[in-house]
């Protein structure tokens, strides 16, 4: 008997692992110290945040002082935007960044725009994969800044990162990505990528909610948008989150550890997925990577699909009940209209945009969940479908 | 198995009890929120929040599952829409009437049943009978929230796998019964005016999808009283709010809108005797029977012309698409654009868009 309800939205985000949480448990109670005070309390609370920067700094192959730690992905998208604007504006006031970003970016570019500086977008491919050649012909003198996420929440896109830093220092732009989704799931090292900033989040890779870091290169100047105490060597104000740190750390080691082995097994439910909705659902568009790209250029994880004559939400309610999660689109608290951006900017028709459904795997699930979400899936579709005018007017068509 | 019924919370207490009988009588409930009205208030807070928030506490608390959807596209294209073309019309819509008949009972509807609803309900205060395959809309049991004027322009249809579950209740024992099971909107005031202007000023609002346009206060004679602020913010019979005080009429009393005359955009006002406020029948369109045309072209009975009004006897003759209501008794200040609802008893018959006001000479 299957264990109901089944969690498929860990692009959104994962459980804790039990080895995370362990590590972090004596760090809300036992040392509890601040790490910036000078007494026993405060070196054991700055030995745990010391090591953890080591440990990450290990893993993406940077310099321990090139990590600082935030509360997460959303706060090192802002800060490196908004940072290399605010420290770079003497030399230049031109942005550019894909249009597949996460809001964080987005909305900070936005608001830099009101704010005097200029932002053009990349062009993606109808897979989402970022136009090089376009990026070298909208690339100027002034241009400060180049972002583009390593790989895309929504579709699960990886982009050529390294490709991408070339051009950007070529015209002595700083390079930064996004690595919210990428960071523990793909083999990173900054160095080789050749990206002045990075962010990560923690939460998505089975450790614990509001802590992540981002990797700032040596020699890069940025300035910071929390001003307060001494934290991150003035940079970041704010007493560290230890016992958040200490989990991100953790979770992030046993990620890398774990890599190879979480990567191919979370590929075999995937695949599994895809190729059974492929072949026993009728009217569906896998969207993001082609289907004989999703071994190399996708996430592993993700599998993300529009349903024709449907509306995402609507199978997003109908598996919920049927007790399997997922996510249509991005996930917003009180309902919005919007179709999803990133789709959009595949060139997705509106219509098919609003039909999206993200299925994202993780470690914890298993083949068996797997098999009964696409059963269920069938059901949902299919009863939907009946109610659906324009499957009566159009889907009677095409099956004739 | 239980009957799945999707209810429709709006984060107010009516609904959230309408929820927790539900699932009492044994339902398998599930809470749908909409939002059809997107904007952030002066603070740059999303004005549904708020609403949003205390469907989830109730949600959880009665232990539902629930979803939120948005229909403000919908809601704009075929409700506020209408009730912009009306205003600029002179007249003085109710989009209320039009929320339920375009959303609630349509797009809300479909959406429920594609959640695998056999019902739907609402917290609306009103009853409704189920019986040889017709629907009929009954008053609710506490006069003072009888919600049926709201309601008169759904179809069979539209009725058709819909239960109120406050039908039977007075607005104080709904209260009592949020308050008694620790649900978060027992004591939450109650919502007035239009959904989508809430607390605010009304002219500000109008005028922000309305330009207004200034003109003259006169009266039939001729004499000029002072300046109307856009034609739009005035009703007929209104008194208040004309500041054109000091100039009472020869005899002492108030004056009051007797006219709006669009096409020289001026406001006529009147004192004294009310008499020329007072018509004798009405011209309505638009209508809906429920729950179906009645056979009779010509019958007594009773109805409204306004929500918050008493019943008024009076005769309905049914001609083609309009129908002909002749008052037993003169009606003050009959509005164009306000609905006539009819009634038989508890049952609410079917209603229509108040055209004209008749004056007999």
């Amino acid at each position: 008997m299957i264990k109901l309800p089944i969690y498929f939205d860990n692009a959104a985000t994962t459980p804790v692992d039990k080895r995370v949480l362990e590590k972090m448990t004596p760090y809300f109670t036992e040392i509890f110290g601040n790490p910036n005070s000078q007494h026993v309390f405060g070196r054991e609370s700055v030995k745990a945040v010391d090591n953890a920067r080591d440990t990450i700094a290990g893993i993406i192959n940077a310099k321990p002082n090139e990590i600082y730690f935030t509360s997460g992905g959303t706060e090192g998208d802002n800060w490196a935007l908004r940072g290399v604007a605010n420290a770079y504006k003497d030399r230049g006031k031109h942005i550019i960044i894909s249009p597949i970003e996460h809001a964080a970016m987005i909305e900070t570019a936005k608001a830099l725009v009101k704010e005097g500086f200029t932002v053009d977008f990349m062009k993606v491919d109808g897979e989402g994969f970022v136009d090089l050649e376009h990026l070298k012909s909208i690339i100027r003198d002034d241009t400060i800044f180049v972002g583009c996420m390593m790989a895309n929440n929504e579709v699960g896109t990886i982009e050529p990162i390294k490709e991408i830093a070339a051009i950007a220092h070529e015209k002595n732009a700083v390079c930064f990505t996004d690595a919210v989704q990428a960071a523990g799931v793909l083999d990173i090292d900054v160095k080789d990528l050749g990206v002045d900033l990075m962010s990560m989040s923690s939460h998505k890779i089975y450790g614990p909610k509001g802590v992540g870091a981002l990797y700032i290169r040596n020699g890069l100047r940025i300035s910071s948008i929390i001003a307060g105490g001494h934290q991150e060597r003035m940079k970041r104000g704010g007493t560290t989150n230890v016992a958040g740190v200490v989990g991100f750390s953790e979770a992030f080691k046993i990620a890398n550890e774990e890599r190879e082995k979480n990567f191919n097994y979370v590929s075999s439910l995937r695949n599994h997925f895809i190729d059974r909705v492929i072949n026993e659902v009728p009217f569906v568009k896998l969207n993001g990577p082609d289907k004989d790209k999703r071994d190399k250029y996708r996430l592993p994880a993700n599998a993300d699909f529009s349903f024709r004559y449907i509306e995402g939400e609507s199978i997003l309610f109908s598996l919920d009940l049927a007790g399997i999660a997922v996510s249509s689109g991005s996930a917003c608290s009180s309902g919005s209209l919007e179709p999803s951006h990133v789709l959009l900017a595949l060139g997705l028709p509106e219509g098919l945009a609003h039909g999206s459904i993200r299925f994202s795997f993780g470690k914890h699930n298993t083949m068996e969940e797997v098999d009964y979400a696409v059963d269920e899936i069938k059901k949902a579709v299919e009863r939907l479908r009946a109610m659906s005018p324009l499957f009566k007017i159009e889907g009677d068509k095409k099956y004739v | 198995m239980a009957k799945t019924v999707v209810v429709g919370l709006s984060g107010g207490v009516d609904s959230s009890v309408a929820a927790l009988l539900l699932k009492e009588q044994g339902y398998n409930v599930i809470g749908l929120y909409m939002n059809n009205w997107e904007e952030q208030d002066e603070c740059g807070h999303c004005t549904g929040e708020e609403d949003w928030g205390d469907v989830r506490r109730v949600a959880n608390k009665i232990g539902i599952p629930y979803y939120s959807v948005n229909f403000a596209k919908e809601y704009m294209d075929r409700v506020f829409s209408y009730f912009l073309k009306e205003y600029n019309a002179g007249r003085t819509p109710n989009p209320d009437v039009l929320c339920n008949r375009e959303i609630k009972f349509k797009d809300f509807k479909e959406k429920a049943f594609e959640l695998g609803a056999e019902y739907i309900a609402t917290g609306h205060y009103c009853d409704i009978l189920h019986e040889d395959g017709k629907h009929y809309l009954l008053k609710a049991k506490d006069q003072n929230k009888d919600q049926t004027y709201f309601l008169n322009q759904l179809s069979q249809s539209q009725l058709n796998k819909v239960l109120f579950p406050l039908g039977k209740l007075e607005k104080s024992e709904v209260r009592a019964i949020a308050e008694k099971n620790g649900l978060a909107t027992a004591k939450k005031k109650d919502s007035t005016g239009i959904c989508f202007i809430g607390e605010r000023n009304f002219r500000n609002f109008l005028q922000t999808y309305i330009p207004a346009k200034r003109g003259q206060i006169k009266t039939y004679d001729g004499k000029v009283l002072g300046e109307h602020l856009g034609l739009m913010y005035y009703t007929i019979g209104q008194r208040r709010g004309l500041n054109i005080g000091g100039q009472k009429g020869d005899d002492g009393s108030r004056w009051f809108v007797i006219e709006k005359d669009l096409k020289n955009n001026i406001l006529y006002v009147a004192h004294g005797e009310e008499d020329r406020l007072y018509s004798d029948g009405l011209i309505a369109s638009t209508i809906n029977w429920i729950p179906e045309v009645p056979t009779k072209k010509e019958f007594d009975c009773t109805a409204k012309f306004r929500y918050r009004q008493p019943e008024q006897k009076c005769r309905v003759k049914i001609t083609g698409d309009t129908v002909y209501v002749e008052f037993y008794e003169k009606q003050r200040a009959i509005t164009e654009g306000q609905f006539a609802v009819f009634y038989q008893g508890e049952k609410c018959i079917g209603g229509g868009v108040i055209e004209k006001a008749i004056f007999k000479k």
